[in-house]
């Protein structure tokens, strides 16, 4: 039976300088694990993400992170993640190492990685200076054409973290909606931590879902509210405001840093942030 | 006639230059603006793609992020990301892609990375996303960026995404499928590339603009077609159109977000 609580399974599954893929595009974001991890003091992870968004600013900002792999790291329709941007500017709170692709090639990473394929190939980085910075960009030949396409290597994390609607009893898991490569993102992973909505006798009938089996699911938990200010298709909508008041918050150390103690560090679980924010999941 | 701010123009230019039925690779932004003002407008039939996953999508609101619920619950399908890029995007069924960049250079090569060396940087940007891809495979691509001596620069400080290269058919002797940027949206007009060699000149300014303030917006030495159109200003259907979807959208985005009453906060295992 995987169903537990968010802290015992991240302190089972997550351990100091693990790779962890925190995915969900634009929705379904894992920010209540996120927290879980600050919480807990994790360190030196290897963040990967397609898109960091507002919970890797988090991560990075509390010092979580040493190495970041992703492909576009900004506040989607806001700006600059100024946490992930005063780490590679100014190395505080300390130095973060980047392994930068496209979506494309992240997307193929991945793919390959559910696959258990050494790497994934695509036609891109074509005439960029991508692969002039990322030496994990490389070059393969068409053993058919003799094309050169790009090859990056299979992204195989330790652990994928996620969120999603549903799960049965059993650890099977049932999510809909913007998916990104977050089935992926799952199937590459060593272990996988589910956060859900809420936990059902049945799933409902779905031939062609998007569904994660038990046993490719190593912890569900039930976790309302888990993804906000992200958000859960059928559950609730994303915080947009919200994403535009983080601009404000992560732009000064001091003020970044007086609102993750008061909203993360000094609330027990996910239902105690939401209860700091006002918002009710009870 | 009602007065138009110059985003306003940049987005009915780009709204007028998308074909009705075209498959559309949309950005957030001004050009998911101009996707949607054409789509209420001449070209209902356009199938809008967000990289999200979300195809023909028909949103009421324009989305903040690449991925937000109205973008899901108004497509006519979705599709996981992976597939987006593969399957659609490389696949060669777009037919238009819009991308936006920091900088800009006079062959239309794209910098949204950073500003500074790379390790080093002074200011370091989102990154690449879909943007070098889209570049390379969509059929033709639309580029739109405010132009000042800052963003449209002599030399890009990081090539993110591949426009003509060095220019004079540089583009073709890479595995790129697509043809390149087709035209630059600025705040001043349009510029596309001259014929051979590939360098982006200005063909069409907005009625209240003047080849001396393109001139000075652009850090290089600007070519100039022989002929210079004149575009047509907004029309007062397309403003009433732009605006109301923009104060929908603020409306919309203002709005609080309620968890749902009723869950339970803990499931014991």
């Amino acid at each position: 039976m995987p169903l537990t609580s968010l802290s015992e399974a991240i302190q089972a599954h997550v351990a100091d300088g693990a790779s962890v893929a925190l995915e969900g595009f634009t929705h379904l974001i894992p920010f209540a694990a996120g927290h879980e991890l600050i919480r807990q003091g994790r360190r030196d992870l290897h963040l990967i993400r397609m898109t960091p968004d507002l919970i890797y600013d988090q991560l990075i900002g509390m010092g979580c992170a040493r190495k970041l792999t992703f492909s576009w790291g900004g506040n989607p329709g806001v700006g600059s993640l100024h946490r992930l941007r005063d780490a590679v500017e100014h190395a505080w709170p300390r130095p973060l190492e980047l392994d930068e692709h496209s979506h494309a090639g992240m997307a193929a990473a991945f793919c390959a990685g559910a696959a258990r394929l050494p790497f994934g190939t695509l036609r891109g980085y074509l005439d960029n200076d991508l692969d002039h910075v990322n030496p994990r960009i490389r070059r393969v030949e068409c053993p058919f054409t003799g094309e050169r396409l790009a090859a990056v290597p299979a992204l195989n994390p330790d652990v994928t973290i996620l969120h999603a609607q549903r799960a049965d009893r059993a650890g099977n898991v049932a999510l809909h909606g913007i998916v990104g490569a977050l089935r992926e993102a799952a199937m590459a992973a060593s272990r996988v931590i589910v956060t859900v909505e809420e936990i059902v006798d049945v799933l409902p009938p779905a031939m062609n879902a998007i569904v994660l089996p038990h046993f490719i699911v190593s912890a569900v938990v039930h976790c309302p509210g888990g993804a906000y200010p992200s958000y859960a298709h059928g559950f609730y909508g994303r915080d947009n405001a919200f994403y535009q008041q983080w601009d404000a918050i992560a732009r000064n150390r001091e003020v970044f840093q007086a609102w993750m103690q008061r909203h993360v560090l000094e609330t027990a679980d996910h239902a105690g942030f939401l209860a700091s924010l006002e918002k009710r999941a009870a | 006639m009602m007065q138009a701010t110059r985003d306003e123009w940049m987005t009915v230019a780009a709204a007028r230059m998308l074909r009705d039925r075209c498959v559309c690779f949309v950005g957030i932004g001004l050009p998911s603006a101009a996707c949607n003002l054409a789509r209420l407008t001449h070209a209902p039939g356009i199938v809008l793609i967000y990289e999200s996953g979300t195809i023909g999508t028909r949103p009421d609101v324009l989305p903040l992020s690449i991925g937000d619920g109205e973008l899901a619950e108004t497509a006519a399908f979705v599709v996981p990301l992976p597939e987006v890029f593969s399957h659609y995007l490389q696949g060669g069924r777009v037919d238009v892609g819009f991308l936006g960049a920091a900088q800009v250079d006079r062959f239309g090569n794209l910098n949204s990375t950073v500003i500074g060396p790379y390790v080093h940087p002074t200011t370091r940007l989102p990154g690449a996303g879909g943007a070098p891809e889209i570049a390379a495979h969509a059929r033709e691509t639309f580029v739109m960026a405010k132009a000042t001596p800052r963003s449209f620069v002599e030399q890009l400080d990081f090539r993110t995404s591949a426009g003509f290269g060095s220019g004079s058919g540089a583009r073709e002797r890479t595995n790129a499928r697509g043809g390149g940027p087709r035209a630059v949206i600025t705040d001043f007009g349009i510029l596309a590339p001259r014929p051979k060699s590939d360098e982006l000149q200005l063909t069409a300014l907005f009625a209240d603009a003047t080849v001396e303030e393109a001139r000075a917006a652009v850090a290089w030495p600007l070519a100039v077609a022989d002929v210079i159109d004149t575009l047509v200003p907004p029309t007062d259907h397309e403003l009433h159109t732009l605006r109301a979807l923009h104060a929908r959208t603020r409306a919309a985005h203002a709005q609080a977000v309620v968890l749902p009453v009723g869950a339970k906060t803990r499931v014991s295992p």
